[in-house]
């Protein structure tokens, strides 16, 4: 006997995980495009080498591990992280370095692991932290955002950079990459200067480097699309702002000499990204309420504390895999009551 | 009772091996295992020590009373590993220096300990001997496997500054992959975890595929027989 009625709740919403994905790769549109204006079609080229080897790789994976290849391989959760990896890197970055990182973060972090919902870390951030590592050369190598003189490589010559390391005649990569507003405020720091002399740099904009801070303004766009969407729980980002602007602000109002202020921290390096799209992921990220909260001050306070005092000039990929960390033991403090019972830690 | 010499050696080489089985003294098997040379020269070192304590540890089990034995296995084992510092640092200064401090960390490797509780001070002297032998090539196996991986990845060689085990002069380096412009990660800590893990993987990966191939030899002889 069939029953044509199945068990409450009976108004289901449309959560697929393709639709989730399809919502977050819509969501980073603005940035792609704020992307193209500030460095060239560069982005364009990494995005679609990346998705291509994310897919290869997923399906490799899948057929390795035996699992059916279709579903998941339709659910886009790959093409996210290549997405998300790519955003995080140099646009011109040469072909086999995103490829490596696609792999860190396919295959050891999420296919080792278990695959889709079963891995601990973020794999986007563990192929960029690999990176890091690895070929620091390259993956500090930014090109100068537009308005400062840079150059925009069209979409041949960006291809050609990337896939063959050549750059067009006439030009040198001294003369057109160029040191990320994190990288200068941190020289400044550590030559003592004063936080205004630092800003006297035309690298610097009203709120955070020039150019730098419309792309971290589009991905806050996409990101509260998001939130709005339900696709992005509005506890991660809250607790990522909160925490920068709570925990800056009075070392800012204090000593407005030797600190940036919050909102050049907000607007700076890859925190917007990271606040709306990585530390969101509901895999690798805490799962109660009061914990995603916790999960987001986490993150906020680690990048205040890696960017003032760390080795690297930007903190949220460490400051995501530190949080993934600790994501198990805030889930256990933080569980619910349930309704009619008691404590329940 | 003659002991099984051949099923000591599969022991020590593959089914319990100390690395990849029983994982113990991954200190060393980390640390050192970042280019084949080093993990030869410790992975030698091993092997000396755990042929000599379980000698030593064999000899001396009638008179060890069962309330000290394990101050007594240490006291050999730390004077075992001294006599080997002070020979490495009279003849392989250089890999003496490289080394460093896990020459002496030697004395804490847990296989060593293991192998002399378990094995040694039960058993006579040539069963022992054959033990620490087997103990300390399957040791010496992993290290120069996660060695070799590393090295190649890290740099495209294999077998670079062989000088320093094999004196002046000598010169064994593999350029595998000319123009590779090396892999960082993998020479440093991260890439020792990293290749364990998947020499882990590997070894039960293999172990599970030659136990399926066993079990379906063995229906096909059942049925034949049926």
């Amino acid at each position: 006997m069939r029953f044509d009625t199945g068990g409450s709740p009976h108004i289901r919403g449309d959560h697929r995980v393709s639709r989730m994905m399809l919502k977050v790769l819509l969501a980073l549109l603005p940035a792609v495009a704020v992307h193209v204006w500030l460095f060239g079609w560069g982005i364009v080229v990494q995005l679609l080498w990346a998705s291509l080897v994310a897919v290869a790789l997923e399906a490799a994976m899948l057929r390795l591990r035996q699992r059916p290849i279709r579903p998941f391989l339709s659910d886009l959760s790959a093409v996210v992280t290549a997405w998300l990896l790519v955003l995080s890197l140099p646009p011109l970055l040469p072909w086999w370095a995103s490829l490596t990182g696609i792999f860190f973060a396919i295959v050891m972090a999420k296919h080792l692991y278990g695959g889709l919902g079963y891995n601990p870390f973020n794999p986007a951030m563990v192929g960029f932290v690999v990176l890091l590592v690895a070929f620091p050369r390259e993956v500090t190598s930014w090109l100068m955002p537009a308005g400062l003189g840079g150059w925009q490589p069209d979409l041949w010559q960006a291809a050609q950079v990337i896939f063959t390391g050549q750059l067009p005649a006439g030009l040198q990569w001294d003369t057109v990459s160029e040191a990320t507003p994190l990288d200068l405020l941190r020289q400044g720091v550590q030559q003592q200067l004063m936080m205004d002399e630092i800003r006297q740099n035309p690298a610097f904009g009203t709120l955070g480097g020039r150019g730098w801070e419309w792309l971290a303004a589009a991905y806050a766009l996409g990101g509260l699309w998001l939130v709005q969407q339900r696709v992005a729980d509005w506890r991660v980002p809250a607790g990522v702002l909160a925490a920068i602007l709570l925990l800056s602000g009075p070392a800012w109002a204090f000593w407005p000499e030797t600190n940036p202020n919050p909102l050049a921290h907000l607007f700076q390096g890859g925190l917007m990204l990271g606040a709306f799209f990585i530390a969101t992921d509901p895999v690798s990220g805490s799962t109660t309420p009061r914990g995603r909260l916790l999960f987001g001050f986490g993150v906020g306070l680690l990048v205040l504390l890696i960017r003032r005092w760390g080795a690297f000039p930007d903190g949220v990929a460490f400051a995501v895999l530190l949080m993934n960390l600790a994501v198990p033991w805030i889930d256990r403090y933080t569980r619910p009551r349930v309704f009619g019972h008691g404590d329940p830690s | 009772m003659n002991p099984d010499y051949k099923a000591l050696f599969a022991e020590g080489l593959w089914r319990n091996n100390p690395g990849l089985v029983q994982l113990l003294g991954l200190c060393p098997l980390l640390a050192v295992s970042n280019s084949v040379v080093n993990a030869l020269g410790l992975g030698l070192a091993t092997l000396f020590t755990l042929l000599l304590s379980n000698g030593l540890v064999s000899l001396t089990r009638r008179w060890l009373m069962q309330e000290i034995r394990i101050p007594a296995f240490v006291l050999i084992i730390a004077s075992t590993v001294t006599v080997l510092e002070l020979l490495m640092h009279a003849f392989f200064h250089e890999l003496y220096g490289i080394l460093g401090i896990f020459i002496p960390l030697i004395v804490t490797n847990c296989t060593i300990m293991a192998r002399a509780e378990a094995f040694a001070s039960r058993n006579a002297l040539l069963p022992a001997l054959a033990d620490g032998l087997a103990t300390g090539l399957g040791f010496l196996a992993v290290l120069l496997a996660l060695g070799g991986l590393r090295e190649l990845l890290g740099h495209g060689t294999l077998l670079a500054d062989a000088h320093l085990l094999f004196g002046e002069g000598v010169d064994l380096t593999l350029h595998l992959l000319p123009g590779y412009r090396g892999f960082l990660l993998a020479v440093l800590p991260m890439g020792a975890f990293m290749g364990l893990g998947l020499l882990v993987a590997l070894h039960r990966w293999l172990d599970r595929r030659w136990q399926q191939r066993q079990q379906a030899r063995n229906i096909a002889l059942e049925v034949r027989n049926a």
